[in-house]
C-alpha cells in the first residue's frame, strides 16, 4: 500500500456567497498520475490554488506530503512545483532570465539548472529564441515556457492546471511523454487538468470528476467507463457531468465584474 | 538571502529596460527643477532667502525619488493582473524576503533616479556644499526610497487593480510631496502648514538631504536621521505584513 501524497478532506471555498468548491475529499497516491476533470467552471483551478497555498479555503482540510499548508506554508511550497492554467510569465525579462530566476527560487545548483534550462528549452524548442524578450512570444510559445519553467525543479508533487491548453497535438503528445518519463524516473506525484478527455485517459492512474464544486465520481479511467457502460473517458465524463453547456451561472455580481472590467479599460 | 538578490536583481533589469519609463520619470523632476528654479529665483532672492536653486534641489530630488519609489511598490499591482506575481507567491521562499528583494530593488531604482536629477541640477549651476557630505545625502536618498516604495506595496497588496490608482496619487503623493518643504521653506510656514508638514514623514527626509546638501536644516539631522529611520521601518513592516497576506 502507498502512501497518499495529497489528502484532501471537505474542502470549501466560498466566493460571497457562491460556493465555487463545496465539501470535496480525495486523495492521491505518491507516484500517481491524477487527473482532476471537470467542465468549465467546476472549481478545479480553485482547488488547485487552495492545494498551492494561494488562497485560503474557507473549510476543511489539507495534507500535502504530510505538511499542512494551511499552518506551514512555506514547508508546504517546498514540496510542489505548478504550471498555471493562466499566464504567469515576466514579460519584460527574457525566456532565459525567466527560467535562470525560477530555478533560483527553487534552490537548483547553478550547474544543474544550466543543464536543465537548456535541455528544456530544447526540447521546447524555444531555445533559439532564449534571450528573447517574452512579450515578443507567441501565445503558444509563452504556454511552451510556462511549461519548460515548470519542469525545471524537479519537486515531490507537480500541479498542470491544463498544462496543454493551445498547444498543437504534436507538442501535447510530446510533452507528456516528458511528465511521464519524469514520473517514473523520479517518482513524482502528477496531479493534472485537462480539457483533452483522450490525454486524460491515455496518462492518468486515476481520475476525479468534479462538477459545481462537488466530486461526482473517482476511480480509474476503465472504473468510470464500467460504472457509466461507455466506452471512452470522454463518454464517460459527459454521461456523469451532462451535456449542458456551463454558462458560468452568470449572477448579478458578475454581470458587475465584468462591467466593471470593461469599463476600466 | 539569494531570494532577496534575484528579486533585487529583476527590478533593475526591469527599469534598465525600459529606458521611456527612465526618461518619463526624469521629465516631471527636471520641470519643475528649471521651471521653478530659474522663475522664482529671483523672488526668493530678493525676500533675502538666498539662492532658490540650491534651495529647491534636495526638494526635487526627494520628489523624483518620491514617485519612482511608490510607483516601484505600485508594480505589485501589475505582477498580480499580469500573473506573474503568482509565481513568485508558490516559491519556496519566504514572502518577508520576496518582499524585501522587491523593495529594495525598487529603492535602489528610485535612489539612482534621485541621483540623475542631482546631476541635473549640477548642470544647471547646482553646487554641493560639502563633498565628505555626499554619503549622508545617499543615506537620506535610499532612507526615502525604501520608506515610498515600502508605502507602495502595502498599498499595491490591498488593492486588486489600477483604479484606485489615480486617487492614491491625487490625495496621497501629491499631498505629501507639497507638504514637505520640498518648494517652501518651513520655517516660515504659517502654523497649518507648519503642522502638517511636522507630520509628514517626506519632510525629514527633505530635511536631513538639505542638510547633507547644502548644509541647511530647519528641524535638525539627528531627528531627521531618527525619525525618518523609524518611520522606514514601519513601513517596511506594514509592507511586509500586507504583502504576506495576499491571496489570488
Ligand atoms: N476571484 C473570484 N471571485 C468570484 N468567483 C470566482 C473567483 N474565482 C473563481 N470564481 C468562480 O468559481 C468557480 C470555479 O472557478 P475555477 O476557476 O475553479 O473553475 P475551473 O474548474 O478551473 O474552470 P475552467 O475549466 O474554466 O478553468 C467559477 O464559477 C468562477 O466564476
Ligand atoms: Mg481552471
Amino acid at each position: 500500500m502507498t502512501e497518499n501524497i495529497i489528502e484532501v478532506n471537505h474542502l470549501t471555498r466560498k466566493y460571497g456567497d457562491f460556493t465555487a468548491v463545496n465539501d470535496i475529499s480525495f486523495e492521491v497516491k505518491k507516484g500517481q498520475i491524477f487527473a482532476f476533470l471537470g467542465p468549465n467552471g467546476a472549481g478545479k483551478s480553485t482547488t488547485i490554488k487552495m492545494l498551492t497555498t494561494l488562497l485560503n479555503p474557507t473549510q476543511g482540510n489539507i495534507q500535502l506530503n504530510n505538511v499542512n499548508p494551511l499552518n506551514e506554508p512555506n514547508l508546504a511550497r517546498k514540496s510542489f512545483g505548478i504550471v498555471f492554467q493562466d499566464p504567469s510569465l515576466d514579460d519584460e525579462l527574457t525566456a532565459y532570465e525567466n527560467m535562470d530566476f525560477h530555478g533560483a527560487l527553487y534552490h537548483v545548483p547553478v550547474d544543474l539548472r544550466k543543464k536543465r534550462i537548456e535541455e528544456l528549452l530544447k526540447f521546447l524548442e524555444l531555445w533559439d529564441r532564449k534571450n528573447s524578450l517574452v512579450k515578443t512570444f507567441s501565445g503558444g510559445m509563452k504556454r511552451r515556457l510556462e511549461i519548460a519553467r515548470g519542469l525545471l525543479h524537479h519537486p515531490k508533487i507537480l500541479f498542470l492546471d491544463e498544462p496543454t491548453i493551445g498547444l498543437d497535438p504534436q507538442t501535447r503528445n510530446h510533452i507528456w511523454s516528458y511528465i511521464q518519463n519524469l514520473n517514473k524516473k523520479e517518482n513524482i506525484t502528477v496531479f493534472f487538468t485537462t480539457h483533452y478527455m483522450q490525454e486524460a485517459e491515455l496518462v492518468a492512474d486515476s481520475v476525479a470528476i468534479i462538477d459545481h464544486g462537488k466530486i461526482v465520481a473517482k476511480g480509474t479511467s476503465q472504473e468510470l467507463k464500467e460504472q457509466t457502460k461507455t466506452q471512452n473517458l470522454e463518454d464517460a465524463f459527459l454521461a456523469l457531468t451532462g451535456k449542458t453547456i456551463r454558462e458560468e451561472e452568470v449572477t448579478g455580481k458578475d454581470y458587475m465584474r465584468m462591467a466593471h472590467k470593461l469599463w476600466r479599460k | 538571502m539569494s531570494a532577496i538578490y534575484v528579486f533585487w536583481l529583476r527590478q533593475l533589469k526591469r527599469y534598465y529596460r525600459s529606458k521611456a519609463r527612465m526618461i518619463g520619470a526624469l521629465g516631471q523632476p527636471v520641470l519643475f527643477l528649471l521651471a521653478l528654479g530659474f522663475g522664482f529665483g529671483p523672488v526668493f532672492e530678493k525676500a533675502g532667502a538666498g539662492n532658490y536653486l540650491e534651495f529647491l534641489t534636495p526638494g526635487i530630488i526627494a520628489m523624483s525619488i518620491l514617485f519612482t519609489a511608490t510607483f516601484s511598490g505600485i508594480e505589485v499591482i501589475w505582477d498580480k493582473q499580469f500573473g506573474f506575481l503568482k509565481e513568485t507567491l508558490v516559491a519556496p521562499v519566504s514572502r518577508l524576503e520576496i518582499m524585501l528583494g522587491r523593495t529594495l530593488g525598487g529603492a535602489t531604482v528610485a535612489s539612482i533616479q534621485g541621483i540623475i536629477v542631482l546631476i541635473i541640477a549640477s548642470l544647471a549651476g547646482f553646487t554641493i556644499q560639502n563633498w565628505s557630505m555626499l554619503p549622508l545625502a545617499f543615506v537620506f536618498m535610499f532612507l526615502i526610497a525604501v520608506l515610498f516604495t515600502a508605502l507602495g506595496t502595502a498599498l499595491a497588496s490591498v488593492l486588486d487593480d489600477m483604479q484606485g490608482f489615480q486617487l492614491i496619487i491625487n490625495f496621497l503623493i501629491m499631498p505629501l510631496f507639497f507638504l514637505s518643504g520640498a518648494l517652501f521653506p518651513l520655517d516660515t510656514a504659517p502654523g497649518i502648514l507648519g503642522t502638517l508638514a511636522s507630520l509628514n514623514p517626506l519632510s525629514y527626509g527633505v530635511d536631513g538631504l538639505r542638510y547633507a546638501l547644502i548644509g541647511v536644516s530647519h528641524l535638525g539631522v539627528f531627528t531627521d536621521l531618527a525619525i525618518l529611520g523609524t518611520v522606514t521601518l514601519i513601513f517596511l513592516g506594514i509592507g511586509s505584513y500586507l504583502f504576506s497576506k495576499i491571496q489570488i
